[in-house]
């Protein structure tokens, strides 16, 4: 069963077409990577299924319900978390704190709940510590909670905006290059992340460069070149795909 | 002795400006500067409320805060929309229409000619006449200001805030209605300020839109700047120091004719060290991107 499904979707900037006509989906359950050369429209694609771009015309459905002109906090609330291919942490803001975001709700984060100082509200921001300290543990970063997340190394600020976009507890999770510029002894760490969410009935969908990583991570492996999906199939499959060759190297495999 | 209570009446009263310009400014990180518009509200609401209809100043100032937050409420909304510079000069547009009207609209407000004669504060019928009465009353408005902003600046709510000013689009990819704190931000800062307004009018007496013009909305926000952004101390050192300081130049003799300008170019002056040295201010440790 398709958990988001994309139909006729276009996005144009200034005559650019980014995202052309496309139509695909993602299947419940599935690891399912998106390939394509520099831009060919992945980041605009994730920009549209997650509200912060407008597309020009198409659709997007998640779940059964379509979600195309929501803002972005409420198709959040759907159950669709994301990352960004350049990491968004909040530099001046402890490591923690960070992770406490994803895991409060408004009851929590009203006024009227601030200016009360609640039991109820202290009760949760207790029980949500915790639970973001136990986030950094299990990936070995438990020393850096009270850290400002801006002394992060490079590949330790993309593990933490993964964990902290997992803390929303999505059922779609979109990744944007998670293992880009990441040192290799962190790339086995992230990879391990992203693969653990199918146990947690979680659906991943994420763009990567890396044959060897989308071979490694995915099970579904979706082609985009010029807005449009160029091919679909098992990474195996994907990988002897004469048309996919010449869309990253401009030529065919084993032409003379 | 009582020029000094004076001069700490004042400074109490630019405590409680730039503590809840701070909140806007250095907590949700939007850059706003048209605050004496939210003070202009707050003392022309109490003090006509007072004059015209004889309501007393305790309850004239929270309606004057709550009429200064309904306004906070629209000079909000452009945040909505814009950022950075094209927030801070939309801001500063609607500042600058706050003031026109206090100076145009003479049937409600005399235009120029101001305010005189508005009431006191009354505590059990004597009327708060002493400065150093009308002290306790600000410093007990201080610390109350302080407390509430400090409650919310450390709660869930100013987390929020905070992960704004940080990184609004990293804030929105976490389910946060980024508008509506926004717009909320600017309705408790612009409810503080407003009370601040109106416990000016109620201590001079007399208010006129001079009072508020966009030169002191620049005064108040290089006192938060100066002070320090994103920290409860920071509005306190930068209103002290910039009230205080101008003021110390009587003591060197010279004559109001040359201190009041030279006040100025002492800000002026203050602000371009400031940036040189210490962007993030005094006792702060966020400065602008
Ligand atoms: N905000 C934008 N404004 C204008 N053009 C854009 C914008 N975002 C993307 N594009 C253009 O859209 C195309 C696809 O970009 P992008 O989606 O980032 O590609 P990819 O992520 O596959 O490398 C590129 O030609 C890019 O220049
Ligand atoms: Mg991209």
């Amino acid at each position: 069963m398709a958990l988001l499904q994309i139909e006729n979707l276009s996005r144009n900037f200034d005559g650019v077409k980014a995202v052309d006509d496309l139509s695909l989906s993602v299947e419940k359950g599935s690891v399912t990577a998106l390939i394509g050369p520099n831009g060919a429209g992945k980041t605009t694609l994730f920009n549209l299924i997650t509200g912060f771009m407008r597309p020009t015309s198409g659709n997007v459905t998640f779940d059964g319900k379509e979600i195309t002109r929501l803002s972005p906090h409420r198709i959040v609330s759907q159950g669709i978390g994301r990352t960004f291919q350049t990491v968004r942490l909040f530099p001046k803001m402890t490591v923690l704190d960070n992770l406490m975001l994803p895991l409060s709700g408004t009851g929590e984060e009203g006024l009227f709940a601030a200016l009360t100082g609640s039991a109820a509200m202290r009760r949760k921001e207790e029980t949500n510590r915790e639970k973001a300290a136990k986030l950094l543990e299990s990936v070995g970063l438990a020393h850096k909670g009270n850290d400002d997340a801006e002394t992060l190394s490079f590949g330790q600020r993309r593990l933490v905006e993964i964990l902290r976009t997992l803390a929303l507890e999505p059922r779609l999770c979109l990744f944007d290059e998670p293992v880009s510029g990441v040192f290799p002894e962190m790339i086995p760490t992230i990879l391990k992340v992203i693969q653990e969410q199918k146990a947690h009935g979680r659906t991943v969908f994420f763009i990567e460069h890396n044959m060897e990583t989308v071979r490694e991570a995915a099970d579904r492996v979706i082609v985009l070149h010029h807005g449009r999906k160029l091919a679909e199939g098992t990474p195996a499959e994907i990988f002897n795909h004469a048309g996919v060759h010449e869309a990253y190297f401009g030529r065919r495999r084993n032409a003379p | 002795m009582d020029y000094l209570l004076h001069i700490l009446v004042i400074t109490g009263i630019y405590i409680i400006l730039a503590s809840s310009l701070n909140l806007v400014l250095g907590y949700a990180g939007l850059p706003a500067l048209g605050h004496m518009a939210f003070a202009c509200v707050g003392a022309y609401t109490s003090s006509l409320l007072a004059l015209d209809f004889g309501i007393s100043p305790w309850l004239g100032l929270p309606l004057g805060g709550i009429l200064a937050a309904l306004l906070g409420f629209v000079v909000g909304l452009p945040s909505t929309r814009l950022k950075g510079d094209y927030l801070a000069l939309a801001t500063f547009g609607l500042g600058v229409i706050v003031y026109s009207v206090a100076k145009n609209w003479v049937d409600l407000t005399r235009g120029p000619m101001g305010l005189p004669g508005i009431p006191k504060f009354s505590l059990f019928g004597f009327e708060l006449q002493p400065v150093w009465s009308y002290l306790l009353l600000v410093a007990l408005f201080v610390v109350l200001t302080a407390f509430i902003i400090n409650r919310i600046v450390t709660s869930p709510f100013g987390r929020v805030l905070v992960s704004i000013r940080e990184d609004e689009v990293a804030s929105l990819s976490l389910g946060k209605n980024v508008d509506a704190y926004k717009l909320t931000a600017f309705m408790v800062g612009a409810f503080f300020a407003g009370i601040a307004g109106s416990l000016y009018a109620h201590y001079i007496t007399f208010i006129d839109p001079t009072s508020f013009t966009a030169m002191e909305s620049i005064s108040v926000l290089l006192m938060v700047v100066f002070g320090g952004m994103g920290s409860i101390a920071g509005p306190f050192v930068g209103a002290s120091a910039l009230v205080i300081l101008p003021e110390m130049l009587r003591f060197l003799g010279m004559p109001s004719s040359v201190a009041a300008p030279l006040r100025q170019m002492i800000y002026g002056l203050l602000l371009v060290l400031l940036m040189l040295y210490r962007p993030q201010g005094i006792v702060g440790r966020y400065r602008f991107k």
